[in-house]
């Protein structure tokens, strides 16, 4: 005698719900640090790659323009540039500062020191803008020299950099002015300041190797 | 956006590598001293200590790298991984280029 088992299908388990944000409301990972915050850093060191290219091709090219042309020791006004330099360095005091304002929640400060920070930016590239035209002026534009074409495209790559940087920040102070930037997501000042102190480090380089060493 | 699921693990590795950040009288401070560097630096481009200008120079250049990714970019206060990943960057970077420096500057004109 054969007996037939009956097997009743289980009802079907509903989908378990998983928090996977933390007592921010940021997204968690198994990192336990936001996507976010990863790609700024994975990206900051693919920038190393870029801005080496640029400060070797400076350095093999160093020295060997048509000594007829325009030279860097004839054109470099070291008080000035340590000057820009000063500017630049002290703006990522302040961009940290904003940070840990936006931390303690502390909306107004935040925004004073990401408006002093991106005013500080600004004057670095207005001084590169005078550097610049001052150097036309005397000779040197993109095609007279090697000299001329490396320092060109490096120094102008990193002005770029700086000018995205001081629009991250004018944006930021637009959302905290909006309310839209509260202390829960003091993570995207983080993430903006990455970016500003890596602009910062990389002209730290730059002026020692492209100014300050002969 | 791919995310995982929080474990209790993982928490306790965060909470294990997570260090409190400086004061804002201690951010002040660095300032301070990456702005005397700088004017360390100046001067030095000014005063001629020999075969050791260029020395000092980059070693002041090295020391205010690590100071700003160290304390303004909190690598010393968050999680390893991202110190990782931006050495690998910067380690790579050196690599190829004193490799490419080395190879190429041989074959330029007046090198």
């Amino acid at each position: 005698m054969s007996t037939v088992e009956t097997t009743t299908p289980a009802p079907p388990v509903p989908p378990q719900t998983v928090d996977v944000h933390d007592s921010h409301g940021a997204h968690v990972t198994n990192t336990g640090i936001s996507n976010e915050k990863v790609a700024m850093w994975a990206f900051l060191g693919s920038e190393c790659l870029l801005f080496g290219a640029l400060i070797s091709t400076y350095l093999l090219y160093k020295g060997k323009s048509d000594p007829d042309t325009p030279q860097p020791g004839e054109l470099f006004d070291i008080p000035y540039t340590s000057v820009s330099s000063f500017v630049l360095l002290m703006s990522s005091v302040t961009m940290v500062l904003a940070l840990s304002a936006i931390q303690r929640g502390d909306g107004k400060r935040l925004r004073i020191w990401l408006t002093t920070t991106a005013l500080l930016g600004a004057s670095f590239i207005a001084g590169q803008i005078y550097e610049f035209t001052a150097f036309v002026r005397e000779g040197l534009t993109l095609s007279t020299n090697v000299f001329g074409s490396s320092f060109f495209v490096l120094t102008g790559f990193h002005g770029v950099h700086v000018t995205l940087g001081i629009i991250m920040l004018l944006s930021l102070v637009t959302l905290s002015m909006r309310g839209k930037l509260g202390q829960d997501r003091a993570e995207t000042v983080e993430i903006a300041g990455l970016y500003w102190h890596f602009v910062d480090v990389v002209w730290i380089v730059i002026f020692t190797i492209i100014y300050l060493i002969p | 956006m791919t995310t995982t699921p929080a474990t209790h693990e993982s928490q306790e590795v965060d909470e294990h590598h997570e260090r409190p950040h400086p004061s804002d009288k201690q951010y002040v401070i660095i300032g301070l001293i990456l702005a005397a560097m700088t004017a360390v630096e100046v001067g030095l481009y000014y005063v001629d200590i020999g075969s050791l200008n260029n020395t000092t120079l980059i070693l002041l250049a090295v020391v205010k790298f690590f100071i700003v990714a160290a304390f303004f970019m909190h690598l010393r206060f968050d999680r390893p991984i991202l110190r990782r990943l931006f050495v690998t960057g910067i380690v790579l970077a050196i690599a190829v280029y004193m490799a490419y420096l080395t190879t190429l500057g041989a074959y330029i004109p007046g090198g």
